[in-house]
C-alpha cells in the first residue's frame, strides 16, 4: 500500500497544542498548511472518536481557524453597514450575545468563505473563518470595508478555539465555568471565567451536528495546553475523548455540513449549495446579491444531493456521478461511511431533476459503476432534548 | 506487533508468506496503523492474473483509499472472503487472519527480490524516524 500520512514540512503552521497532540500520539497530517491531528489511535481512533462525539463527549482543537473582528470607528452604525455588505445573513437580526451561520460571497455570488458571525456589540462582531482560506478573507474583508468607518483586527492567532462536542459537553463544561450554560440556547454565546481565566468566549456551536461549545482561550502555550488538560481532566468521568479532524469530518457530514473547497467554493452559489436560508435577499445591498438575482432567474443547473450506496463501495470527493445510461452528471463534494449511519453516504452536485428521493444515481468507483440513491438529509439529526428549558423565541 | 520471521516483504508495506508455490499475500501491521479502521476491502476474483509491482486490490479505511501492489506475479487461488464483512480483521490480525489473497507463484524467483524481517524492520523505522524528524 502507499503511505497515507503526509510527514511534517517545516513551514506548516502549528496550533497552541502541536505538541500536545503529538504527546498524545496522535496521526499528523497537512490541513490547509496546518500541522494537524487527523486521528488518536492511543485512543481508539477516528471511529471511537466519532462515536464518543454522538454518545458522550469529545474534545477537539480547532485553533487553525481565524478570527476576524470588524468594530466601529467613529460613526455608530458603521461595522453593522460594513459586516451587512460582506454577508449574506442579515446580522441586524442578531442581538448581543448571538452568532449565525454566513457567507462571504464574490461578486459571482459564489463563495470567499462561510464564516459563523458573533455579535459582540452594537457594532461590534466577531467572524469566525476557514483556516485554509484565513490570509484570502482577511484581505477581503478589508478591502472591501474600506468604504465604512470601522476597524479590522486579525484575531486568528490571539485565541486557541477548543470545540467540546456532544450530549454530555454541557455537563462536562459547568466544572470548569462559572458562566450559566444551561440558559445559553443553540448558536448563541457569553463570556466568562473558564479554567480561571476571566472574560472567556463561550458560545454553543460547532461543527459536529451534535450539542456543544467552542471556547476562545488565549494563544500561549502553557494556557492552552492547561485548559485542555482541565477539559480532558474534567471529561474523564464522561469518557471523554481527543477527536481529531477525521472525525471532525465525518461528524460534519452526517449533518449536512459544508466544507470549503467541497460543497462550497468560488466556483458554486448559494442557491446550488442550498444555503437559501442563510440568504437574507431582502435585507438590502450586499456583494454577490444582484448575481444571485440573475441565478435565480436563470434557474439551476446543478443541486447538492444526499446520497446512499446500495451497492458495497465507498463513494469519494471528485469521484464521478452517472445516470442509468452510464452518462456522467454529476460529482461527489464529500463521501465517507458513516460511522453512526454504518451506511456509506455521500454529497454530490447532480442536476435538480435528479434530487428526488429515492433516484437511482451511478458513482463511478474505480473500473465499476456502483448504485447509490438519492436520500434526505441531514443524514443525521440530534435527537431532540426532552427537559430541555424552552427558549424564548425572538422572531 | 511481532514481524513474522519467515514472511518476505516489500517497500510498500505487503507481506508474502510462501508455502511451496502456493503465497499468502496481506498488508504489514505498520500499514494497517497508517491506515486507521478498515472498513472495505476490494479483491481479484479466484482465476485472475495479478503481476509483481502491479495493483491488485484495494484496502480503506474510514478517512482513507489504499492500492494494494502485488509482491510477486500469479493466479489468484483463493481471496479471503471472511474480509468482506470483518474487514476490521485486517487491523486486529494482519499477518494472520487479516490475510487478503493467496495466489500460485508464476516466478518463484520473484520472491527473493523481497525484503527479510530483518530488513522490513529497519526500513520501518526508518520510515518513523522520517515521519516525526
Amino acid at each position: 500500500m502507499e503511505s497515507v500520512t503526509t510527514p511534517p514540512i517545516a513551514e506548516l503552521r502549528k496550533t497552541p497544542l502541536n505538541a500536545m497532540h503529538r504527546r498524545l500520539g496522535a496521526k499528523m497530517v497537512n490541513f490547509g498548511g496546518w500541522d494537524m491531528p487527523v486521528e488518536y489511535p492511543a485512543s481508539g481512533g477516528l471511529v471511537a472518536e466519532h462515536k464518543a462525539v454522538r454518545s458522550s463527549v469529545g474534545l477537539f482543537d480547532v485553533s487553525h481557524m481565524g478570527d476576524i473582528r470588524v468594530h466601529t470607528g467613529n460613526a455608530a452604525g458603521s461595522a453593522l453597514a460594513a459586516v451587512q455588505h460582506l454577508s449574506m445573513n442579515d446580522a441586524s437580526k442578531l442581538a448581543i450575545g448571538q452568532a449565525h451561520y454566513s457567507a462571504m460571497l464574490y461578486p459571482e455570488g459564489t463563495f470567499v468563505d462561510d464564516v459563523i458571525v458573533h455579535r459582540l456589540n452594537d457594532d461590534d462582531f466577531l467572524l469566525v473563518i476557514n483556516a485554509g482560506t484565513r490570509e484570502k478573507d482577511v484581505s477581503w474583508v478589508r478591502e472591501n470595508t474600506k468604504a465604512f468607518d470601522c476597524v479590522v483586527e486579525d484575531l486568528s492567532d490571539a485565541y486557541t478555539q477548543l470545540a467540546i462536542q456532544g450530549p454530555r459537553a454541557q455537563e462536562l463544561l459547568r466544572k470548569l465555568t462559572d458562566a450559566n450554560l444551561v440558559v445559553i440556547k443553540n448558536y448563541w454565546f457569553t463570556h466568562g471565567t473558564v479554567c480561571g481565566l476571566k472574560n472567556i468566549l463561550i458560545a454553543r456551536t460547532g461543527y459536529t451536528g451534535e450539542d456543544g461549545f467552542e471556547i476562545y482561550v488565549p494563544s500561549n502555550v502553557s494556557t492552552s495546553e492547561m485548559v485542555w488538560s482541565k477539559v480532558m481532566e474534567a471529561g474523564r468521568e464522561f469518557g471523554i475523548i481527543p477527536c481529531g479532524l477525521g472525525a471532525r469530518n465525518t461528524l460534519r457530514l452526517e449533518a449536512k455540513m459544508a466544507l470549503y473547497g467541497h460543497e462550497i467554493s468560488d466556483k458554486i452559489n448559494v442557491w446550488e449549495a442550498g444555503l437559501d436560508r442563510y440568504c437574507k435577499m431582502e435585507k438590502g445591498d450586499f456583494i454577490g446579491r444582484a448575481a444571485l438575482e440573475r441565478a435565480k432567474a436563470a434557474g439551476l443547473t446543478r443541486a447538492l444531493a444526499g446520497l446512499e450506496m446500495v451497492d458495497r463501495g465507498i463513494a469519494r470527493d471528485e469521484y464521478c456521478c452517472c445516470n442509468e445510461n452510464g452518462d456522467v452528471i454529476g460529482v461527489i463534494t464529500s463521501g465517507s461511511p458513516s460511522p453512526t449511519l454504518s451506511k456509506n453516504i455521500a454529497l454530490a452536485y447532480v442536476p435538480p431533476a435528479m434530487t428526488a428521493i429515492g433516484t437511482p444515481i451511478y458513482v463511478q468507483i474505480r473500473a465499476q459503476k456502483c448504485k447509490a440513491q438519492v436520500v434526505a438529509t441531514p443524514f443525521y439529526k440530534r435527537p431532540k432534548k426532552t427537559a430541555a428549558p424552552q427558549a424564548a423565541a425572538k422572531f | 506487533m511481532a514481524y513474522p520471521a519467515n514472511y518476505r516483504y516489500t517497500k510498500e508495506h505487503e507481506w508474502v508468506d510462501v508455502k511451496g508455490d502456493v503465497a499468502a499475500i496481506g498488508i504489514t501491521d505498520y500499514a494497517q496503523h497508517e491506515l486507521g479502521d478498515v472498513v472495505f476491502v476490494e479483491l481479484p476474483k479466484v482465476g485472475a492474473k495479478i503481476e509483481a509491482g502491479k495493483t491488485f486490490g484495494t484496502v480503506e479505511s474510514v478517512k482513507a483509499v489504499s492500492d494494494i501492489y502485488a509482491p510477486a506475479s500469479g493466479e489468484v487461488v483463493e481471496a479471503n472472503g471472511n474480509l468482506q464483512n470483518t474487514p476490521e480483521k485486517i487491523n486486529s490480525d494482519p499477518h494472520g487472519a487479516g490475510w487478503l489473497i493467496k495466489i500460485r507463484l508464476a516466478n518463484p524467483a520473484e520472491i527473493k527480490t523481497l525484503m527479510d524481517t530483518a530488513a522490513y524492520e529497519a526500513y520501518i523505522a526508518s520510515q518513523s524516524k522520517e515521519a516525526s524528524a
